[in-house]
């Protein structure tokens, strides 16, 4: 007996010593964060994830930041920068910069990123971050002009995000592949680290700039690393092994709360939820194309109930086609609070006193859908409810057979209406009214960089749509972010964590 | 038995194929793939672009065809999502799921069998029962399931074991008994009824007579022939447990070829789904083909038949 229970303690302290010490959070300055999704590559040009826009504000800079408070664009690499006219944008760099190899940025690095994206041979994953560059030229050694193909008041957005700059020497000689191994850029935290799709370590880069926008990163280490399992990250965070998770959902965050151990705080998003009508008659002869039953079906939904009960956090029901805080999205539009009584007599008036059938899609949020579907049956219009995968869904509806559907769009965290209402509504795959009218006022509104012209010309076209109940806008989302109680995290709306601006207790 | 291996090798392979042309078929059936690679927010251009860059705009047959003769020599193409050779990512992710496997099925065999044999040994006692509530409890319970109360009591409790990775063999502690456990019951069962049938067979009341020890009985006679149909069994379980592996894969964020074909599912990353059904579908053909050939060897009877 004495020798079976000396042979069992030998073995647990084998097993106890053989286990990989806990990742400690504070006490080695190391910032533990995890996510669910596994980056393709770590090169920005070449992933279209929200983790990859994380990654790359991390590692690399562009000309100009957009201040998350503000929503202003101020200058970055740029020490300034001014329209020249509706095409060119001319910059004048900071000076004494270097990437994270040592190399000198200057306007050779930038004229080389804009060209090399530019053209589309360079296959960027994301061609809508950078198809609207003609091409940049060199001034002299601090400025640089960057050629617009057409009038793109929305390029600053582009500009200060998805366009970060490369090292030309490095990136010459390593290419996409070689930058998705070893990164190199000027931002405020080096790459020392990656295992593709696992993990990725960051230190703070000290040649970073002083009094740049972004600020002085404080945290010395950052390790990111994925693990798909949202129930294995709680439990992580709970046993301090990660400091920083996010898209808890809302039960999980309450439960997480009460625990004591760990920070939530809820932020809203850029995302909204819609349901879109096919008012043309794209897919053929339905009651949609009636703006009577439209309107209906606007005062049958009691968004205000769903978002109460099921949305939560931080969400609040929008009205118009795009998320309030973006450029041009006017709130003063038509509006259909709930009024099931209402609903029925416009169905009454448009000859459906009886309701009708239509076909029903939705590929996220099964609840909130069902929900709607509740409604819908209580003024008689029965929903045939089709629950598909994205892909499938937005293959469907660009092929013309989908009626009436609930989705979403997160406007790539841009904060301009053509991120969201010019996409859904200037006669595109995914324009199920196609109104003329709308589309022109759009045009006009992005093709101009004279931003009372624009706004004007938003305002219009979004309460044409409102007015028409092309859309029913639902709500704004939400995200719950947990992390440890040694950390100071401030989440933004446009759901981009900065953990360059993150610091401990 | 030359004409029977024949005969199997020739099913197998003709299984591998059919296997393979469904499961490429299939990938496409989940939508269109050009919209699930450009992301949730891509524009029509961006749609566009890559349909014409990975060549979705040609025939389902032209591309079948390219793919299988690809395969054939072992390339499995690019994968779409990270943009490496399939092949590269198959090497790195499959060791896991080896590893998972072979531990898992190990553990199975080590727990079931011994307790297969014990309540065999005494039927009805409080061991058989014992041993019958765990195969049913094992049957019964979700794997995620058992996967979370793990993780709880020795992560969070009790942190005396890793919840995630796959550096070390104490990372697949948990995941090893998690997808082990799934497999013991069918063994167990299998085992205690063949050892109550030999058991019960004149040639052990034979032994018996002649007085041999009850190990020699047991271990010597009884159990080397009852274990025959565990060892098909067990061949089969081990090529359940490599597809299987997926939810205990993404539970324990181990990064093999399991969780690796779930999410390519998810982003319509076809090379790698295509390779990693391929892959999985050849082990199971071939641990079903091995087990065919061992039942054969073990039973003209099945050669003949």
């Amino acid at each position: 007996m004495k020798k079976f229970l000396a042979a069992s303690a030998l073995a647990s302290l084998a097993l106890v010593s053989a286990i990989p010490a806990a990742l400690a959070g504070k006490a080695d300055d190391t910032l533990n964060i995890v996510w669910e999704r596994e980056l393709e590559n770590v090169d920005s040009y070449f992933n279209t994830a929200r983790e990859g826009i994380i990654v790359t504000r991390l590692t690399w800079d562009g000309l100009l930041y957009r201040d998350p408070k503000t929503m202003d664009y101020v200058p970055l690499i740029a020490k300034s920068f001014k329209w020249v006219d509706d095409t060119t944008l001319e910059f004048e760099l900071r000076e004494g910069l270097t990437f994270h190899n040592g190399e000198e940025l200057d306007a050779d690095d930038v004229v080389f990123t804009y060209n090399w994206v530019a053209n589309p041979d360079s296959g960027v994953k994301t061609q809508r971050n950078v198809n609207w560059i003609k091409e940049a030229k060199k001034l002299d050694k601090y400025k640089v002009q960057v050629m617009l193909k057409e009038p793109f008041p929305a390029a600053l957005e582009f500009v200060s995000g998805s366009v970060p700059i490369y090292p030309q020497d490095y990136y010459s000689k390593v290419g996409p592949d070689g930058m998705g191994q070893k990164p190199v850029g000027s931002g405020p935290y080096k790459i020392t680290e990656v295992e593709p799709g696992k993990k990725i370590v960051w230190e703070k880069f000290d040649g970073y700039m002083k009094d740049g926008p972004k600020g002085a990163p404080t945290i010395g280490k950052i390790v990111q690393r994925t693990i798909p399992e949202r129930n294995t990250q709680i439990a992580e965070l709970l046993s301090g092994r990660a400091d920083w998770m996010w898209r808890v959902p809302a039960d999980q965050a309450d439960r997480l709360k009460s625990s004591g151990k760990v920070q939530i705080i809820n932020e809203e998003t850029f995302r909204i939820g819609y349901i879109t009508m096919d008012a043309a008659g794209i897919t053929g002869d339905t009651p949609l194309k009636n703006p009577l039953v439209r309107k209906a079906i606007s005062y049958a939904i009691d968004r205000n109930a769903i978002v109460e009960a099921l949305v939560r956090g931080k969400s609040q029901v929008v009205n118009s086609a795009c998320f309030p805080s973006q450029f041009g999205c006017e709130s003063d539009v038509t509006k259909y609070p709930y009024d099931p009584a209402k609903a029925k007599a416009l169905l009454a008036e448009a000859g459906y006193p009886d309701g009708f059938a239509i076909d029903f899609y939705a590929y996220r949020n099964r609840d909130y859908a069902e929900a709607m579907l509740n409604f819908l049956s209580e003024v008689g219009i029965k929903a045939n409810f089709s629950y598909l995968k994205y892909a499938a869904l937005r293959d469907k509806i660009r092929s013309k057979e989908v009626p009436m559907a609930f989705m979403t769009w997160g406007s790539y965290s841009i904060n301009d209406v053509s991120a969201i209402t010019s996409h859904f509504f200037t006669h595109g795959k995914d324009d199920l009214a196609l109104d003329p009218k709308v589309k022109e006022l759009l045009q006009k509104g992005d093709t101009t960089v004279d931003s009372a012209v624009r706004k004007q010309a938003y305002s219009e076209a979004l309460k044409l749509i409102a007015e028409q109940a092309y859309w029913l806008p639902l709500w704004s989302y939400n995200t719950n972010y947990a992390f440890s109680n040694d950390v100071d995290f401030t989440p933004t709306s446009d759901e981009i964590p900065r953990f360059f601006t993150a610091s401990w207790k | 038995m030359l004409v029977y291996t024949l005969k199997r090798l020739f099913l197998a392979l003709l299984v591998a194929m059919t296997v393979s042309a469904i499961t490429f078929s299939l990938t496409y059936l989940a939508g269109d793939p050009a919209i699930s690679m450009a992301g949730e927010t891509a524009s029509d251009a961006d749609i566009e672009y890559i349909e014409k860059l990975y060549g979705f705009d040609r025939p389902i047959v032209v591309q079948y065809f390219e793919w299988a003769l690809n395969a054939f020599r072992g390339d499995f193409g690019e994968s779409y999502y990270f943009r490496i050779p399939v092949a590269d990512l198959l090497l790195e992710r499959l060791p896991v799921s080896m590893t998972l496997g072979v531990s898992a099925i190990s553990f199975a065999i080590l727990l079931s069998i011994p307790l297969g044999v014990l309540a065999a040994m005494r039927p009805n006692s409080l061991l058989d029962r014992l041993a019958l509530g765990i195969s049913v409890v094992g049957q019964a319970m979700p794997s995620f399931w058992f996967a979370l109360v793990l993780i709880v009591m020795f992560a969070v409790w009790y942190p005396i074991f890793p919840t995630t990775g796959s550096e070390t063999w104490v990372h697949f502690v948990l995941p090893t008994i998690v997808l082990g456990y799934y497999a013991t019951p069918a063994i167990m069962r299998l085992t205690r009824t063949g050892m109550l049938e030999v058991l019960g067979s004149d040639y052990i009341r034979t032994a018996r007579a002649k007085g041999l020890p009850q190990h020699v009985i047991l271990f010597k006679h009884a159990l080397r022939n009852a274990v025959i149909p565990v060892v098909s069994l067990a061949a089969v379980q081990f090529g359940f447990m490599l597809g299987g592996s997926i939810v205990i894969e993404s539970i324990f964020a181990l990064h093999g070829a399991g969780y690796l074909a779930w999410e390519s599912i998810g982003r319509n990353d076809l090379p790698v789904v295509q390779a990693v059904v391929l892959v999985f579908s050849l082990f199971y053909i071939v641990l079903t083909f091995l087990s065919d050939l061992l039942n054969a060897w073990l039973d003209p009877r099945i050669r003949v038949g």
